[in-house]
C-alpha cells in the first residue's frame, strides 16, 4: 500500500474533526501518514492512530506560529521528501488551500481544491467537487505529479480503524522565504460553546429580515434548542449584526448539514452556493416569492418574529 | 517613494447566469455574459487606495483571458488604473491554476512590481489559490485574505480574519497580497473615468512574448483533468405553508417527522 500524507488541522494537539474525515478517506487510497506541525503531537497521536494513521510525522518550531504559511509548506515538503506519498490530502481551510497551492507549485503536481469526496478509480485518485454555486458536480483527476487535494469538511463520516500511529520527528529546514510574512499579533476567536459552523449537523441562519443585531438572539435560541450552529447571510454580516466568521455562502463558509434553517434570507445565488448541498432545507420568509422557497423541503411563509419563537418553544417542549 | 502595483483581475461568466461546461469540460464562456469578477473589484479598489496614498504610484491591471477579457481591463481602467496588460493566446484555453499562476508570474516579471494585489478567489473556479502560487513563483512574501491593509515604509501590513484567530500580518515589499470582500466597497467608475479609460494603454502579450512554451499551459499543460460534469438535479420545492398562527408548530411537526427533534 502506498503512503498517503494527511495534513493535521489541530489546536495544540486537539485534532479537528475534518482531519479524522481525511484519515478515513486516505485509507481508501493507501496507508495514512499524518503530518502534525506545532505543539501537541503526543496528545494528537491517539486520535490520529485511532482513525488509521500508521505514522505521525511531527515537527515543532517557533516558526510555525511566528510566520505565515511558508514554514508549514517547508515542513509538508520535507514530509513529501521523506515519504514519497501517492497523494497529499489537506483540509480545505483558507490556510490549508494556501499550503496545498504552494506545495503543488514546488512539486509540479496537479492541485484539486474543495473536494467533497475522494476515491480510487482505475488506479487513479479522483476527487468530486461541487462547482458553479453547487449547480454542477464534477469528477476530476490529477494527471501530473503527486495529487495534492484539499478536502471540505463533512466529505466522509470519520470511522475508527486503529493503526500504530507511531510519532516520529520530522526534520525541517526552513527556506529563505519562511520568515517573509510575520505574524505580528494573533487574537484567537472567542468560543461560543456552539458547534463549529462547517461541522454542525444543524445550522440556523438569519438574514436581513432580522432587521438588527439584537434580533439574532432569536436565531441563537433556536440554534441552541436544536443543538446547532448559527449562520448569517452576507447582508446581515455587512450590516454588522453578526461576525463574518459566521457568514454562509460564496465568500463565507460552505455548510452541508443534515438540517439548514434560513430565516429572513432571500436565497441569492451567492448564499445558495454555501448551503445548497444541505440534506434538508427549511425556510421562513414573509415573501412567498423569495427564491429560497425553490430549494426548501419545508417552507413557512410568515413573519419570522412570530414563527421562530413559536418554533423554538415547540422544540423545547418536544425535547422536554 | 515610487510604487508599482499590479492588480490581477479575472474575466468570468456572470454568476447570476446559468453557468455551464463546454464540450471539452472547460468553463463555457459563451453561454453566459462575462464581466470583471466582482471579487477582483475589491482588489482594484485597494490598489487604487494604496496608490492614492503614495507619492508616485502606478496601477497596472493584468488579466489572462480571451479577447473579451479586455472588458474586465476596461472596467479596472475606468475605476482608475493607469494602464493594462492583457495576456491572450489561443494556447491558453483550458489552463489550470498552476498554469495561470505561471503565466501571471511571467507577466508580472515583465511589467516589474513592488506590490501585486489579487482578489480572494475567482467567482468561477473559486479556488482561492492563485495568490499563494504567485508568491511562491515570484519568491516574495504572501500576505493574503486581508480585510484591511496599508502600505508604509516599504512594508505591507494587514488584518486577516481566520477561522481560529484574527491575525495582523506584515511583510516587506515586494509582496503579493489578496483582499477579501470585507476590505471596503469598490468604487463605481465615474463618467469621466469611463471616458479616460478609452485612452489608456492596453498592452497585449502572447506566450512567446513571455517565453512560455505552449505545452506548459492550456489543456495540454494542465495537471488536472475534469472527467465528468453532471448537473445537480435541481432541488424540488417541498411543502410550503402559510403561517396563520400555527406555522411554528407545523414546522416543529415536520422537524419531528424527520427526527431532528
Ligand atoms: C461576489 C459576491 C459574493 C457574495 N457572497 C455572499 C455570501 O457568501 N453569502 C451571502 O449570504 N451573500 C453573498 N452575497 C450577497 C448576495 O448576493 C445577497 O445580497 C445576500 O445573500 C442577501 O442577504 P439576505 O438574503 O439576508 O437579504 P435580502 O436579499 O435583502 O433578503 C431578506 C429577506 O428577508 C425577508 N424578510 C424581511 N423581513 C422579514 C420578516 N419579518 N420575516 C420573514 N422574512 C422577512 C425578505 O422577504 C427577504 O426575502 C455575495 C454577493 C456577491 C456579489
Ligand atoms: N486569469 C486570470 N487573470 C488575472 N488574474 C487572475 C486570473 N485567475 C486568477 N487571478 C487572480 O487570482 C485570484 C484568485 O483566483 P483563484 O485562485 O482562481 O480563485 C483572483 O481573484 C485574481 O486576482
Amino acid at each position: 500500500m502506498p503512503d498517503i500524507l494527511v495534513y493535521v488541522d489541530h489546536t495544540d494537539g486537539a485534532v479537528r474533526k475534518p482531519t479524522l474525515e481525511l484519515l478515513t478517506l486516505a485509507r481508501r487510497l493507501g496507508d495514512p501518514v499524518a503530518v502534525h506541525l506545532g505543539p501537541g503531537a503526543e496528545q494528537a497521536a491517539p486520535a490520529l492512530a485511532e482513525h488509521g494513521a500508521v505514522r505521525v510525522l511531527a515537527a515543532d518550531a517557533p516558526e510555525f506560529a511566528d510566520y505565515h504559511v511558508v514554514p508549514k509548506v517547508d515542513a509538508l515538503q520535507a514530509a513529501v521528501d521523506a515519504v514519497s506519498p501517492a497523494a497529499v490530502l489537506v483540509p480545505s481551510s483558507a490556510e490549508g488551500k494556501e499550503i496545498a497551492a504552494r506545495l503543488a507549485v514546488r512539486t509540479g503536481s496537479g492541485l484539486l481544491t474543495d473536494a467533497v469526496d475522494v476515491a480510487e478509480q482505475d488506479g487513479h485518485v479522483v476527487a468530486t467537487q461541487s462547482v458553479f454555486a453547487a449547480s454542477y458536480t464534477t469528477v476530476s483527476r490529477v494527471t501530473e505529479g503527486m495529487p495534492v487535494i484539499t478536502v471540505k469538511p463533512n466529505a466522509a463520516a470519520p470511522e475508527p480503524s486503529p493503526a500504530a500511529g507511531t510519532v516520529e520527528q520530522l526534520q525541517v529546514t526552513f527556506s529563505a522565504l519562511a520568515s517573509g510574512t510575520q505574524v505580528v499579533t494573533r487574537t484567537p476567536r472567542e468560543t461560543t460553546g456552539r458547534p463549529e459552523l462547517t461541522e454542525a449537523a444543524i445550522v440556523v441562519s438569519g438574514g436581513r429580515g432580522l432587521g438588527g443585531a439584537e434580533h439574532f438572539a432569536l436565531i441563537e435560541e433556536l440554534a441552541d434548542a436544536l443543538g446547532g450552529a448559527v449562520g448569517a447571510s452576507r447582508a446581515a454580516v455587512d450590516a454588522g449584526w453578526y461576525p463574518h466568521s459566521n457568514q454562509v455562502g460564496q465568500t463565507g463558509k460552505t455548510v452541508s448539514p443534515q438540517l439548514y434553517i434560513a430565516a429572513g434570507i432571500s436565497g441569492a445565488i451567492q448564499h445558495r452556493a454555501g448551503m445548497q448541498t444541505s440534506k434538508t432545507i427549511v425556510a421562513i420568509n414573509k415573501d412567498a416569492e423569495a427564491p429560497i422557497f425553490e430549494l426548501a423541503d419545508y417552507g413557512v411563509v410568515g413573519d419570522l418574529f412570530d414563527v421562530v419563537p413559536a418554533l423554538t418553544e415547540e422544540v423545547k417542549a418536544r425535547k422536554g | 517613494m515610487s510604487l508599482k502595483i499590479v492588480v490581477c483581475v479575472k474575466y468570468v461568466p456572470d454568476a447570476t447566469g446559468d453557468r455551464t461546461f463546454a464540450e471539452d469540460l472547460t468553463t463555457d464562456r459563451d453561454a453566459v455574459d462575462g464581466l470583471l469578477s466582482e471579487l477582483d473589484e475589491y482588489a482594484v479598489e485597494q490598489a487604487l487606495r494604496i496608490a492614492e496614498d503614495a507619492d508616485d504610484a502606478e496601477v497596472i491591471a493584468l488579466t489572462i483571458g480571451p479577447e473579451d477579457a479586455t472588458d474586465a481591463l476596461r472596467k479596472a481602467l475606468s475605476m482608475g488604473a493607469d494602464r493594462a496588460v492583457h495576456v491572450e493566446d489561443d494556447d491558453l484555453h483550458g489552463t489550470d491554476a498552476l498554469g495561470t499562476s505561471l503565466v501571471l508570474a511571467k507577466a508580472i516579471e515583465h511589467t516589474g512590481f513592488d506590490l501585486v494585489v489579487c482578489g480572494m478567489a475567482s467567482t468561477d473556479g473559486g479556488m482561492g489559490v492563485v495568490p499563494a502560487m504567485l508568491a511562491e513563483r515570484l519568491g516574495v512574501p504572501q500576505v493574503t485574505l486581508l480585510s484591511e491593509l496599508s502600505v508604509a515604509d516599504g512594508a505591507v501590513t494587514g488584518r486577516r480574519d481566520g477561522d481560529a484567530a484574527t491575525e495582523r500580518l506584515r511583510a516587506s515589499l515586494p509582496a503579493v497580497v489578496s483582499v477579501t470582500d470585507q476590505s471596503g466597497e469598490a468604487r463605481y467608475p465615474s463618467f469621466k473615468g469611463i471616458m479616460a479609460a478609452k485612452k489608456k494603454p492596453v498592452e497585449t502579450l502572447d506566450l512567446e512574448d513571455l517565453d512560455i512554451e505552449p505545452s506548459q499551459v492550456g489543456l495540454a499543460g494542465a495537471r488536472t483533468t475534469v472527467l465528468s460534469a453532471t448537473e445537480r438535479p435541481p432541488r424540488t420545492a417541498g411543502e410550503i405553508v402559510t403561517d396563520e398562527g400555527e406555522g411554528g408548530k407545523q414546522l416543529a411537526a415536520f422537524l419531528a417527522e424527520r427526527k431532528f427533534i
